[in-house]
């Protein structure tokens, strides 16, 4: 099937499938990039100026962008730390033989299937709220007084959530890992003397290693566009305190009027995306190649 | 140091009893081989002298001392495995270290013991390789290297030339025979292929369907086998069986004769036939001669073999070579 005719011929076939997805790309890229240069506010409409700069100087030297930017960064850390962490662990329990284990399996993966939205109202109302959460009856039960999760530590708050919401994933990525090494090296391990924790650290986890690459590739593009959970919870407060990136700009644009600001931030929120996926690309992408 | 016994011991998976119960006395320095067809136990017998598997009852006996509870990794045994189970994300230098390092030998040591074991096997060369890096008979050696480091009382061997090609596996035959002349540590060694039984081993033991059928040496088993299962396992090609009705004064119900000890006549013999398929190998010739009314012969013949397809031959069988089997499948002793 790799005759010059052939594949002149699968060229032509992909070419319509390839435009229009080169276009889907493009086209809104490339009106973000050129809004991103016009003094473009929806409260004063008219003039809509080039004014070069400008807008991007605004974004990268406002307070709330390093804020905004550090706090990106202890989100993504903080989930990627938390699901890995638990992740390996239920991987290794759900892989031991429990009696029906799979349904725990079912129940496991089941956060995965809520939206974002709701389970963040869920984590807000039922279990975090001061007066009526769990939590806080729980710590007046036990005689502290409740946290306000939201007011008092409101992105450790959010991490939390994410972290629930992207935990069975972790977990079920890398039971499947698990679950393809070869019980043989294990069975000879045991043999050449190793515990619990060598056969894990020598053994089981380099095994993991191409899971867990995976796992933070795949994670780290999803949590730096976290927004939905933000909004419903804390709207990035107080002040600047939960506010990443994504939020900032939604702040920007459709809470300021600010289109052309708006749009700046989305071009920073791009090249900051690039910048972290060829960081971790040159960091562990060689765990992917065989 | 490295004798094993094995007193009633038997293992059950849920219902399924896989091994009967099962006495075994292996010598110190022995080299013994346990074979069966596939599926009969061996490689779970195997396991648990290894510790690998828990015995469901009786008791094994290492050196003397009862080890049935003991983990596997301090009976002071070492095993191979079919796929090698080499660590992949080590190279062969860590991989042959690994059992050291887990008993905190220090590291002079360390490396001296790799280079001894290292020369031995011919893998100098590919220490600092992966195992993903090594052909199948290199990888062989790595497993193997691993294994002696340690210095063990005794080598588990399952199966390991099963994934090797048929020439790699004969020189593998030689060379761990070799090790077991140097070393002089006992050996046991899972196979099905009774031709590697035959050749390395000092005592065979015959597996069944979860029982040992007979222990004894090559020749033994080759020439007085105690049932027809045994004669039919060892040898090969395999032995000739016979039905013929039993008599009032003889229970024999089946005759056995190897395709060895049958000679080719054109004029008369015991079983008229027509030649079949010939399978010339150079040296010898078996033929595959259709006997009316009885099954298919096989037959042994010299390189230089003048018969060809369809020709009418007589059959008769070498003078005392014939086993007598009864109904239930034992021999009888002429
Ligand atoms: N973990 C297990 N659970 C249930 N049955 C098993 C298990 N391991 C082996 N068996 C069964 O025990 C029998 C013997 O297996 P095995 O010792 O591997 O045979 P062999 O090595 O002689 O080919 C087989 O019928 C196999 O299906
Ligand atoms: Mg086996």
């Amino acid at each position: 099937m790799a005759t010059s005719n052939s594949r002149t011929l699968a060229r032509l076939m992909l070419f319509p499938s390839v435009v229009l997805l080169l276009a889907w790309m493009l086209v809104p890229l490339c009106m973000t990039l050129y809004f991103s240069f016009l003094d473009y506010n929806l409260l004063t409409p008219g003039n809509n100026a080039f004014i070069g700069f400008l807008n991007y100087e605004f974004f990268l030297t406002d307070p709330a962008f390093f804020a905004s930017f550090f706090n990106t960064i202890l989100l993504v850390g903080g989930v990627l730390l938390i699901t890995l962490g638990g992740g390996i662990g239920l991987a290794i329990l759900l892989d031991q033989a429990i009696w029906g284990r799979n349904y725990v399996r079912i129940m496991v993966l089941a956060p995965f299937f809520v939206m974002p939205t709701v389970s963040a109202l869920v984590w807000k109302n039922m279990l975090m709220n001061p007066v009526n959460g769990l939590f806080a009856h729980f710590a007046t039960w036990l005689g502290m007084s409740p946290i306000d999760f939201f007011a008092q530590i409101p992105l450790l708050s959010i991490i939390i959530i994410v972290s629930w919401q992207w935990l069975p994933f972790a977990a079920l990525i890398l039971l499947t890992s698990i679950q393809s090494l070869d019980r043989e090296q294990l069975d000879a391990a045991d043999l050449d003397g190793a515990g619990p924790f060598s056969k894990f650290y020598y053994i089981v986890l380099p095994h993991l290693s191409r899971a867990i690459t995976a796992v933070i590739l795949i994670e780290t593009i999803f949590l730096l566009s976290i927004f939905a959970e933000i909004l419903v919870t804390t709207s990035g407060g107080p002040g600047y305190e939960s506010t990443n990136i994504t939020y900032l700009i939604y702040t920007q644009s459709l809470l300021q009027f600010d289109v052309g600001g708006g749009s700046a931030g989305g071009i920073v929120a791009v090249i900051i995306a690039n910048i972290v996926a060829i960081f971790l690309m040159r960091l562990i992408g060689k765990n992917l190649e065989d | 140091m490295g004798s094993i016994n094995l007193k009633q011991v038997t293992k059950d998976f849920g219902d399924v009893s896989v091994i009967k119960p099962i006495d075994l006395a292996i010598k110190d320095g022995e080299f013994i081989v346990f074979v069966g067809p596939s599926g009969c136990g061996k490689s779970t017998l195997l396991r648990m002298i290894a510790g690998l598997e828990d015995t469901t009852s009786g008791n094994i006996e290492i050196d003397g001392q009862d080890a049935t509870d003991t983990p596997p990794a301090k009976r002071g045994l070492a095993m191979v495995f079919q796929s090698y189970a080499l660590y992949p994300h080590m190279s062969v230098r860590n991989n042959i270290a690994f059992p050291l390092k887990r008993a905190k030998v220090s590291k002079a040591e360390i490396e001296k013991k790799i280079a001894s074991v290292t020369k031995t096997l011919n893998l100098s060369d590919y220490l600092d390789r992966k195992p993903g890096q090594l052909s199948g008979g290199q990888r062989q050696r790595v497993a193997i290297g691993r294994a002696i480091v340690r210095q063990p009382s005794a080598f588990l061997f399952d199966e390991p030339l099963s994934n090797l090609d048929a020439s790699l596996r004969v020189n593998m035959r030689l060379e761990i025979s070799e090790l077991h002349k140097t070393l002089a540590t006992t050996m046991i060694y899972v196979t099905h292929d009774q031709v590697e039984a035959m050749t390395m081993a000092d005592r065979i033991a015959v597996f069944n369907a979860g029982i040992i059928e007979q222990v004894g040496s090559p020749l033994e088993l080759y020439n007085t086998p105690v049932n027809k299962f045994v004669a039919g396992f060892i040898g090969s090609p395999k032995m000739n069986f016979i039905d013929i009705e039993p008599t009032a004064t003889d229970a024999t119900c089946c005759l056995g004769i190897r395709p060895e000890h049958i000679t080719i006549s054109t004029t008369s013999g015991t079983w008229p036939g027509k030649v079949g398929v010939i399978e010339h190998l150079g040296s010898e010739t078996f033929l595959h001669v259709h006997v009316e009314g009885k099954a298919t012969f096989t037959v042994k013949a010299g390189g230089d073999c003048p018969y060809v397809y369809g020709d009418n031959i007589y059959l008769s069988a070498v003078e005392n070579k014939m086993l007598h089997f009864d109904a239930a499948g034992l021999t009888l002793s002429q």
